[in-house]
């Protein structure tokens, strides 16, 4: 089943934590031959058969990344959580649990935040997918990272990335949240270090901001 | 990363059916469930067929005999805030709301929902327990305190759906769709417990795919709710939950259905309480006596005797709210 290999190619340890540094660094190489072998894999891809893709086999899928199109080769295997990471080189989609548990890979997929740890990247083909990067105005932060930072809504940081996505999501939807609104919709969002209130009020903050922009 | 699989998308609910032949083919819908269970190599698979190109199996309508249908692949964030449903099925609705986080209730659909694995973690762990075709049931004599209560049997998982009670306290049947034609199952009787069979959750075959979810007309007098105890309030399963539908007329039960989570390997119907507030005016003396006759035939395992006082607590106080509704 899993093997020692397998890890290695892949550059993911089957310990908790997801990525070891070693393994982190190998597939950064490797991310950068995939992108260019995709190039190169074009004309095969068409013949593909549009049926069954098979297990071992990479095959090329088109996915919309914050307004750009990327071809890219994946395995049916493949997580979209994995491919912004180690393929596109996205790496404010963070990896935590990669069980739907801690929201630390939260990325908006057609404006709703889903976990891109659970979604295969095969299955976010034809999506709109957003991700932490997309919120970026230029050399600016987008408004939501911009609250974040100016109530102090983070101490490691590990999880602000997916806790600013939920919020992007909320205000999408909702411009004006209710506080309860705001605690609802980072309740998928877990933060070792506790800095809840902060959160929720970086996102009422959020909301101001992108009222005024 | 999970194991290798090979994938399919068919444009076509026929299609679909057609590869999902062989053992280890497997459906995905929104995937939530099954990519952890594909992580954990709970079962193993060797090809998925997503069915989630199919349109047809989404969205939420009425029906010509004034019920509701909800489609299979309608996702739980769509059912928790669908206005019909929260004004006719508040229950539904509720339970809906109540399931994992935001992300997965977008993501998560309504007929995974239902065919979800179970969440021991014995079963999600290392462990070749009963349910996985091994010896024997771990929780049994281990780390047992988010296990049944009521209906175990040699296994003790409890169901973790929170739409089902729901569904099943609304009367609720299942469309089903397979390769020699179609069947509707009731929701009571979608769900199979361990002591029919202990390495299934459902009757579903292997080439079927619950298609629709279709709720009967609402009765005028009809009340409900659904309440979940977790042991956070952020998401968790249920440690107990309960989904009530009462038809009241004049402030007297004339029906109702009263089916518990978070209690027993399938979603567990209390006829125990519908006996004891049926024709009643919910009093408070009635009340107490339903909730303690829901827990009459419980038998807790060695770190789950909690669970009988908090079930208790909870019937008497949303039966309490149901009074004169
Ligand atoms: S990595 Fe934890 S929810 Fe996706
Ligand atoms: S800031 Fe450290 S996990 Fe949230």
């Amino acid at each position: 089943m899993k093997k020692k290999e397998d890890d290695e190619k892949t550059g993911q340890c089957q310990c908790e934590h997801g990525y070891t540094r070693r393994g982190f660094l190998a597939s950064v190489g490797v991310g950068a031959m995939a992108a260019i072998a995709t190039t190169s894999k074009l004309s095969s891809a068409k013949e593909a058969s549009p049926a069954e893709l098979s297990a071992e086999k990479a095959v090329v899928v088109t996915l919309l990344v914050n307004d750009r199109t990327h071809r890219l080769l994946v395995e049916p295997r493949w997580s979209l959580l994995y491919v912004l990471r180690e393929h596109l080189g996205l790496t404010g989609t963070k990896v935590g649990c990669e069980r739907g548990e801690c929201g630390a890979c939260t990325v908006l997929i057609d404006d709703l935040p889903r976990n891109a740890c659970l979604t295969l990247a095969v299955e976010a083909e034809g999506r709109r997918i957003t991700t932490l990067e997309g919120l970026m105005q230029g050399e600016e932060l987008g408004p939501v990272q911009q609250a974040f930072v100016e109530e102090d809504a983070m101490q490691c940081g590990y999880c602000t990335p997916g806790q600013i996505m939920s919020v992007e999501g909320l205000l999408r939807a909702r411009p004006q949240p209710t506080p309860a609104e705001i605690r609802q919709a980072v309740s998928g969002n877990l933060c070792r270090c506790g800095t809840y209130p902060h959160i929720v009020k970086a996102a009422a903050r959020a909301a101001d901001l992108k009222a005024k922009r | 990363m999970t194991v290798h699989f090979s994938y399919v998308r068919p444009a076509s609910l026929q299609d679909a059916m057609g590869q999902l032949t062989g053992d280890n083919a497997r459906i995905h819908a929104g995937g939530t469930d099954l990519l952890g269970c594909l992580r954990d190599e709970v079962f193993p698979v060797d090809k998925l067929v997503s069915i989630s190109r199919l349109d047809k199996l989404r969205g939420i309508k009425k029906t010509t005999d004034g019920g509701l249908s909800i489609g299979a692949l309608t996702t739980i964030a769509e059912v928790a805030v669908h206005p019909l449903i929260r004004e006719k099925y508040t229950a539904l609705a509720q339970g809906a709301a109540a399931v994992g986080s935001p992300q997965i209730r977008n993501q998560g659909t309504l007929g995974g929902n239902l065919c979800q694995k179970p969440r021991c973690w014995y079963y999600r762990g290392e462990f070749h327990c009963l349910r996985k075709g091994g010896d024997f049931c771990y929780a049994a004599e281990g780390e047992n305190q988010y296990h049944c209560i009521l209906g175990g049997d040699y296994c003790y998982i409890v169901h973790p759906s929170d739409t089902a009670p729901a569904l099943q306290a609304f009367g609720a049947t299942l469309r089903i769709a397979g390769p020699r034609g179609g069947r509707d199952v009731s929701v009571a009787d979608f769900f199979v417990p361990p002591s029919r069979d202990v390495t299934r959750e459902t009757v579903l075959e292997q080439e079927e795919i619950v298609t629709e979810i279709l709720l009967p007309p609402a009765p005028a007098g009809l009340r409900s709710a659904y309440r979940k105890v977790r042991a956070r309030q952020a998401w968790d399963f249920a440690l107990a939950g309960v989904a009530l539908a009462l038809e009241q007329e004049g402030g007297r039960v004339q029906k109702s259905r009263v089916v518990l989570s978070g209690a027993a390997p399938i979603p567990w119907r209390a006829v125990e309480v519908e006996k004891i507030i049926n024709d009643s005016t919910l009093g408070a003396e009635v009340i107490r006596e339903a909730a303690a006759a829901a827990m009459a035939k419980a038998v807790p395992l060695s770190k789950n005797g909690y669970k009988i006082p908090l079930f208790q607590g909870m019937l008497e106080e949303e039966l309490e709210k149901m009074r004169g509704a």
